[in-house]
């Protein structure tokens, strides 16, 4: 007997004081192996002004291409004090901003290696689901053999695919829709 | 080696993000197709959060600041279940509400209502080994909106689940049997008829406390798993 599932509704505008308990905005502690990179996401409304009351949170695998969690049963090693997750609210310039670490590739469940990613949820106000999307890396060797971006047309790949700033800074503006509409998953 | 995929909605069981009653809606609406995507590690995977810590009182909104928080006490509580009816052990439940009088511990809120200093409205629960989870409140007030003439939120208590994965994840609202303002609301009746009603909770005699609170009881039911394919 299958149960109905609970119905999805909005964030809402006055979530701060209790989500902000679980907010991170370091990933990665001093100590955590891999690549450091500083990712910085902008969220946008269909006429491109910012929305300053949006919520992030990340979810990635360690430098080894591992997720912290039991149904990741591969025999590769979990990094003390990395978790994977991160969340925190856009501020009035639209924008949250991480410290984590690059993450290693994880498999494809038909065979292969996916590029590396940064899984991204997207909550706010006037957003009845969460979205999600993807967070990957310009100029990643791996990004042209990713059989996720390959599912996606050509053209609107690069909503997906984070630049570096001149400061070393990731950067990826996300469009909830208008002619810059970012790439969102069914999953 | 990933066979442990969840299964999909189905049409009715969430509201479209285009619901043009709810006004916020057309601006932040995705207008093209999501792209459907098969359940990799990145999906069947997610926070689990049990590392995080909760303080004591965390899961009692009334003991939460120096007095008690004016209004009507009322316990919620209920299990966290899969589509199966297993329960989702070791959950972490997230809720926020306003105090009795509908006005937030925000300062985005500016409606014309009392803050109670007593009142934070944020709370943290771990639902047990069953899935079951249960939280101290009091009642939340109605209040208003600029959605429209003369609109009015039902009250609700904003809850977060992450469930056992990334896909499971899910933020939804409580909302209170017989309440008037159901029928008005855009965001609750963005909801499908027949799922909406899931939203509801049920009021609890047998779990209501005799000169001390009255009870509601909010079963919520994240993505079950797909069987295992042969092999
Ligand atoms: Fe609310």
């Amino acid at each position: 007997m299958a149960l109905g599932l609970t119905p999805s509704q909005t964030i809402g505008p006055f979530y701060f004081g209790t989500l902000i308990k679980a907010y991170r905005c370091e990933l990665a502690p001093a100590g955590v192996p891999g690549e450091r990179v500083d990712v910085v996401l902008e969220l946008h409304d269909a006429q491109g002004a910012v929305v300053p009351d949006g919520l992030f949170e990340l979810w990635q695998a360690n430098s080894h291409g591992r997720y912290n969690h039991p149904d990741d049963r591969r025999n590769l090693p979990l990094d003390s004090g990395f978790e994977g997750f991160g969340r925190a609210s856009t501020w009035t310039d639209g924008c949250a901003r991480f410290h984590t670490i690059k993450p290693g590739r994880v498999p494809w469940p038909e065979g292969g290696l996916q590029a590396p990613h940064i899984n991204v949820s997207i909550f706010a106000r006037g957003l009845l689901n969460r979205v999600a999307t993807r967070l990957y890396f310009e100029g990643d060797p791996a990004l042209g053999e990713d059989p996720v971006l390959k599912r996606i047309e050509a053209a609107r790949r690069n909503t997906l695919i984070a630049k570096k700033e001149t400061d070393g800074t990731w950067r990826l503006p996300i469009h909830l829709g208008g002619p810059k509409e970012t790439v969102f998953f069914d999953i | 080696m990933t066979e442990k995929t969840y299964r999909r909605p189905t049409a009715g069981d969430h509201p479209p993000n285009l619901s043009p009653d709810y006004k916020s809606t057309p601006l932040r609406a995705p207008s093209q197709a999501a792209v459907v995507l098969p359940h990799s590690l990145s999906e069947i995977t997610g926070p689990l959060l049990h590392g995080e810590r909760l303080d004591a009182n965390e899961n009692d909104l009334t003991r939460q600041r120096m007095g008690e928080p004016l209004g009507e006490r009322i316990i919620v509580h209920g299990r966290v279940l899969d589509e199966d009816g297993k329960a989702i052990p070791d959950a972490l439940v997230e809720i926020w509400q306003c105090n009795a009088a509908g006005r937030y511990h925000h300062p985005g809120d500016q409606h014309d209502a009392p803050i109670d200093p007593n009142f934070y409205g944020g709370g943290r629960a771990r639902a047990d080994g069953e899935g079951h989870y249960r939280f101290v409140t009091i009642k939340p007030g109605a209040y208003p909106w600029k959605n429209h003439h003369n609109a009015w939120r039902p009250a609700h208590i904003h809850f977060s689940l992450f469930g056992p994965a990334f896909a499971t994840r899910l933020i939804t609202q409580m909302y209170f049997p017989n309440d008037p303002l159901l029928a008005f609301d855009p965001i609750y009746n963005s909801v499908p008829a027949g799922a909406r009603e899931r939203l509801q909770a049920a009021f609890d005699m047998a779990t209501t406390q005799p000169e001390w609170a009255l009870a509601y009881r909010f079963d919520i039911v994240l993505r079950g798993r797909n069987a295992t394919p042969m092999e």
